[in-house]
């Protein structure tokens, strides 16, 4: 009965703009999914994903089984890769991959035996047997990455965020690409593995709800989910078709009216989003142990003979696709990787297909006409009425076309997804996406050598600072000894006036003798401090203490990254002006040990220091190892957020270049230190 | 052979910009017949005339900057404007006058600025307002008046060309005071029921006059629903003026009446198809409810308070100078976002 009513009354939410471009769905999806045969050689790139490429197991010459591994995942963003069929290593080289900007990567090459003969696999009938940290590791083994088309290594989307509860889990079916239907075909054909597939996600994460998003165009798809989660607590959720349901923030708006705050995650408001043929693969890894290997991609266009759905290896050159498929080259020759509005040009044939490939389109010259010449804005709006992130991109034009950068972010210019909608429905036929690209890339170029700049200052001042110190330092020495040497006179002289007038002229002493002694025991009490507070023990408190407060700093600053990114830049701030504060402090303390160990006569002081021991040197060993560790850490998140999350780049930037100074400062330390042992013991 | 690349999207809809200037053309088209039925041939002449002035400077203008001349001719921008001159000057205006507004919308409030996508403010209005403030006599006396009172009917085509060239004037009871202008002067020492009786109010609101206001609503309504034109700014328009009218301008013996304001005067012409000129008004849907309202209340205040027979032309202008700061702050929120950001830049730092 509950079942009943949630599933009834569910309401579908809206998201602003939105279009309804031409869908081209029914080009290619009236046939079953073929499997395409075995190409004579499959080109397996290390980066088909979103992080650090992976690292190449395997050398010319091997021979190797279908699924063997034959590079491995480096780092926690990362996937493995494995052998789509049995055969022999020829070949490691560069070679093009699919990306926008047609560059060129580490690839290996196998050539198939034909044989196609699998190596050991480990199956689990009942995924219920498994604890959920070996799911997350059988997901890994298997090198799935996020296949809808941004390519995020789907275990981390296994791991739960610490703080709270997996509210909602979505599974994007949306497919709201004009054109591509592999999804479409893959749940018509494959339904139950993919709720299958759903249901270990579920175990992993074990969400508060879990909801099926698809768009209203593909009724037997939806038919078919809807008996296959029949008995589970899946709910398949129709959704209008707009162009861009599918995309993760309006698919996220459209089923539970929530919204991903600018410049974070689904996971920070309790949402996961998959693909369902991320889920598909998914069950295939936990049940068969079956490692990604092939995918299902959409063969499309006017220029194919036979447009549809085929299920590829992966490596499989796009060249030899071509070819096997019927396809006719317009002129001049166009080939898109994805669908219409987002995805990108080809720009060599012999490309392979990756874990992200899910359509291939070769238009006629006529289906996809290249835009007219673009005429001048009219302000006329229909753009921000299209513009599903409810920006101005008239606006954002005009900004970035006179290179007014500073308003262009303060009209949210990364907020913008790069969904085209308001270039399709610019009368004037302007590529705003283009600029908003070029604007954005700008932006980001001129941050990191603000930054480098800043650094630089910093530097620089500190530098000045020392030196102004380092003088000021000497000058109050020097007084203070001439201060001491005085009062010492005085009081000599003093002493000796005393001893003669003591009878003389008990009473009508000028000075009184006890406050004579008192101002002695001052004077030389100040001496001592003045003496204390350049006393290398001191400094090296001093050292530690602003060493402390910057570690507990960066701490704070780690934090706010995660959960208060507003204070992010205030910490920032905090964090530079502590380092340069470390920075000082340590200079002292090196200065000072430096002049102790000059003149050994001054030992007196020296000595209330501890010397350093070996004990000091392990603690700075592990400081550095710490520091290392966390900079790779930070660097590893960084490569993963330019890929994925482009507006966390700038910060992200930010902190591994705050912890590369850091590194280098506790490897200085850890130097010195050494050093100065060495001195100490030689 | 190298593969053709392009960066995304690669699909256009097929809306363009000298599509929806044909249909603003088409759209003008039933109020320019009302007009014609009863007010004589003198607007389509205007029309005429002010085309081909506006495409003879624009096609030089174009040619002295050395821009592809049939390529920016084709997105209609020039024709509209003189089409909307056309429409809006007296129908009896000598050829002089209509040339003088055109020429200088085109060459000045147009190209000086930069052209097409570039004007701050709206051609037409910028050519209306120097005609209207240069010849004050010439654009209250052409006015003409509606045929059903004309003893013999409204003049003929060639009568009216004449006169318009200065060849043969025609006889003084063709032309008269409007509606609006007329009120404004009678309420002073009469009473709402003895100016109204004048024959030129007709039986309804003002004889000729509300058709041709009701003919332009019915076109800009079609460009409404054809999304052309957005909805906020003819709506804020005509509430900016009857808002006024309404609550300060209730009494009829001191005042002209709200129906006399709505379907007299360019009250219509403008809302639907003047202050909806995209590139001279606001462009977020706040700020043209902002912008509209603006032009409305202007409008009525200018009537009613200033000495112009109408008003549409400076209350335009003047929310034409307002309408980047209104975009400014009124930009809408952001997916994302807690609320919408206000003001140019963001002042704070922390
Ligand atoms: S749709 Fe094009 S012409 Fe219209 S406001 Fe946007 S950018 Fe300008
Ligand atoms: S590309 Fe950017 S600005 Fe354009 S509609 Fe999409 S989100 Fe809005």
């Amino acid at each position: 009965m509950s079942s009943l009513i949630a599933s009834t009354s569910r309401r579908v939410f809206d998201f602003h703009g939105g279009i309804h471009p031409s869908e081209h769905k029914s080009d290619s999806n009236q046939t079953t999914i073929s499997r395409a045969p075995i190409p004579p050689e499959l080109i397996l790139p290390v980066q088909q994903h979103i992080g650090k490429p992976a690292i190449i197991t395997v050398a010319v010459g091997d021979k190797v089984l279908k699924g063997q591994r034959i590079a491995q995942a480096d780092g926690f963003v990362s996937t493995h890769v494995h052998a789509p069929t049995s055969g022999t290593i020829v070949d490691i080289g560069d070679r093009p991959i699919p990306h926008p900007s047609g560059m060129t990567e580490l690839c290996v090459i196998l050539a198939p035996d034909s044989e196609d003969k699998w190596c050991e696999l480990e199956p689990e009938e009942h995924y219920e047997n498994l604890s959920i940290e070996a799911i997350q590791s059988k997901v890994r083994a298997a090198g799935i990455a996020g296949m809808g088309g941004a390519g995020f290594p789907t275990d981390i989307k296994l791991q739960p965020p610490q703080q709270d509860k997996v509210a909602t889990l979505i599974l994007n079916a949306a497919e709201c690409e004009p054109y591509i239907t592999a999804d479409d075909r893959l749940m018509r054909e494959r339904a139950d593995e993919i709720v299958k597939g759903i249901e270990i996600i579920a175990y992993a994460l074990q969400p508060g709800e879990c909801l099926i998003g698809i768009e209203d165009n593909k009724p037997e798809a939806v038919a078919a989910l809807n008996s296959a989660v029949k008995g589970t607590r899946i709910e398949v959720v129709v959704v209008p078709t707009k162009y861009p349901s599918g995309g993760e923030k309006q698919l996220i708006k459209l089923l539970t009216d929530k919204e991903v705050p600018s410049g974070k995650i689904p996971a920070d408001i309790g949402i996961v989003c998959q693909n369902v043929a991320t889920a598909a693969a998914v069950y295939r890894a936990v049940r068969f142990g079956e490692p990604l290997i092939s995918r299902i991609t959409t063969l499309t266009g006017q220029q194919f003979n036979q447009a549809g759905n085929v299920e590829v290896l992966l490596g499989t050159p796009i060249s030899w696709l071509l070819e096997n498929y019927g396809y006719q080259p317009s002129n001049p020759e166009r080939l898109i990787l994805g669908g219409p509005m987002m995805g990108y040009a080809l720009h060599d044939r012999d490309t392979p297909v990756i874990k992200t490939t899910n359509c291939i389109l070769a238009p006629a010259n006529d289906e996809l006409p290249l835009s007219d010449p673009a005429q001048a804005c009219i302000r006329c709006g229909l753009c921000a009425d299209a513009c599903p992130a409810e920006l101005l991109p008239q606006q954002l034009y005009w900004f970035a076309r006179a290179q007014e950068h500073e308003k262009a972010e303060h009209h949210n210019l990364f907020d913008c997804i790069e969904c085209g909608a308001c270039s399709y429905v610019c009368p004037s036929s302007i590529p705003l996406v283009h600029y908003y690209r070029h604007a954005k890339s700008e932006i980001k170029q001129q941050r990191l050598d603000h930054e480098k700049s800043d650094r630089a200052r910093i530097r620089f001042e500190a530098r000045v600072e020392r030196l102004e110190r380092e003088q000021a330092e000497k000058e109050a020495k020097r007084q203070a000894r001439a201060d001491a040497a005085a009062k010492a006179q005085a009081e000599k002289a003093l002493a000796a006036k005393n001893e003669e007038n003591k009878d003389a002229m008990p009473a009508n002493s000028g000075v009184d003798p006890k406050q004579a002694a008192i101002e002695a025991a001052l004077a030389r009490k100040s001496t001592v401090q003045q003496d204390k507070t350049s006393s290398p023990a001191e400094l090296k408190e001093a050292w530690g203490k602003a060493q402390a407060k910057l570690d507990k700093m960066l701490d704070a600053l780690d934090n706010a990254k995660e959960n208060a990114p507003e204070q992010v830049e205030k910490l920032t701030r905090a964090v530079e002006k502590n380092q340069v504060r470390v920075n000082q402090a340590k200079q002292s303390y090196e200065k000072s040990q430096s002049e102790n160990a000059a003149t050994p006569s001054t030992a007196i002081n020296s000595n209330a220091a501890p010397a350093l021991s070996q004990a000091d040197i392990s603690q700075l060993e592990t400081n550095l190892a710490k520091a290392e560790a966390k900079l790779a850490n930070m660097s590893d998140s960084l490569t993963q957020a330019k890929q994925d999350q482009p507006e966390l780049v700038e910060k992200l930037e930010r902190a591994v270049a705050k912890n590369k100074v850091r590194v280098q400062a506790a490897n200085q330390a850890l130097l010195d230190a050494r050093a100065t042992l060495k001195q100490e013991e030689g | 052979m190298a593969l053709l690349t392009l960066s995304s999207p690669h699909s256009k809809g097929s809306n363009r910009t000298a599509n929806m200037m044909r249909w603003v053309i088409l759209m003008c088209i039933p109020g320019l017949i009302a007009q014609t039925w009863f007010f004589g041939w003198g607007n389509v002449h205007n029309v005429v005339w002010c085309s081909i002035v506006a495409l003879a400077c624009e096609a030089s203008v174009l040619f002295l900057r050395k821009k592809p001349i049939a390529f920016y001719l084709n997105d209609y921008s020039a024709l509209v404007t003189a089409i909307l001159l056309g429409i809006a000057l007296p129908p009896l205006a000598p050829w002089w006058l209509s040339l003088i507004a055109t020429a200088f919308a085109i060459l000045f409030a147009k190209h000086l600025y930069g052209g097409m996508g570039y004007n701050p403010f709206n051609p037409a209005m910028v050519g209306y307002a120097l005609v209207l403030v240069s010849f004050p006599v010439a654009m209250t006396t052409n006015w003409a008046s509606p045929g059903p009172l004309l003893e013999l009917g409204l003049p003929s085509l060639s009568a009216t060309v004449a006169s318009i060239w200065e060849i043969a004037p025609l006889a003084d009871a063709y032309s008269g005071a409007t509606p609006l202008d007329l009120y404004k002067h009678e309420i002073a020492q009469q009473t709402a029921e003895v100016v109204r009786a004048n024959p030129i109010y007709g039986d309804f609101v003002s004889l000729g006059w509300e058709w041709v206001n009701l003919a332009f609503l019915g076109g800009g309504i079609v460009l409404l629903l054809l999304k052309i034109i957005p909805w906020q700014t003819p709506f804020a328009v005509l509430a900016g003026l009857t808002l006024p009218a309404l609550v300060l301008g209730w009494d009829y013996d001191q005042f002209t009446p709200l129906s006399i304001h709505l379907l007299s005067g360019a009250t219509m012409l403008g809302a639907f198809f003047i202050a909806t000129d995209p590139v001279s008004s606001s462009t977020t849907k706040l700020g043209r409810l902002v912008y509209g309202f603006g032009i409305g209340v202007l409008t009525y205040v200018i009537r009613v308070y200033g000495s112009y027979p109408d008003a549409f032309a400076f209350a335009v202008l003047l929310m034409n100078f307002a309408a980047p700061f209104i975009d400014i702050y009124t930009q809408p929120r952001t997916y994302g976002y807690a609320g919408a950001k206000r003001g140019a830049k963001a002042k704070e730092n922390s």
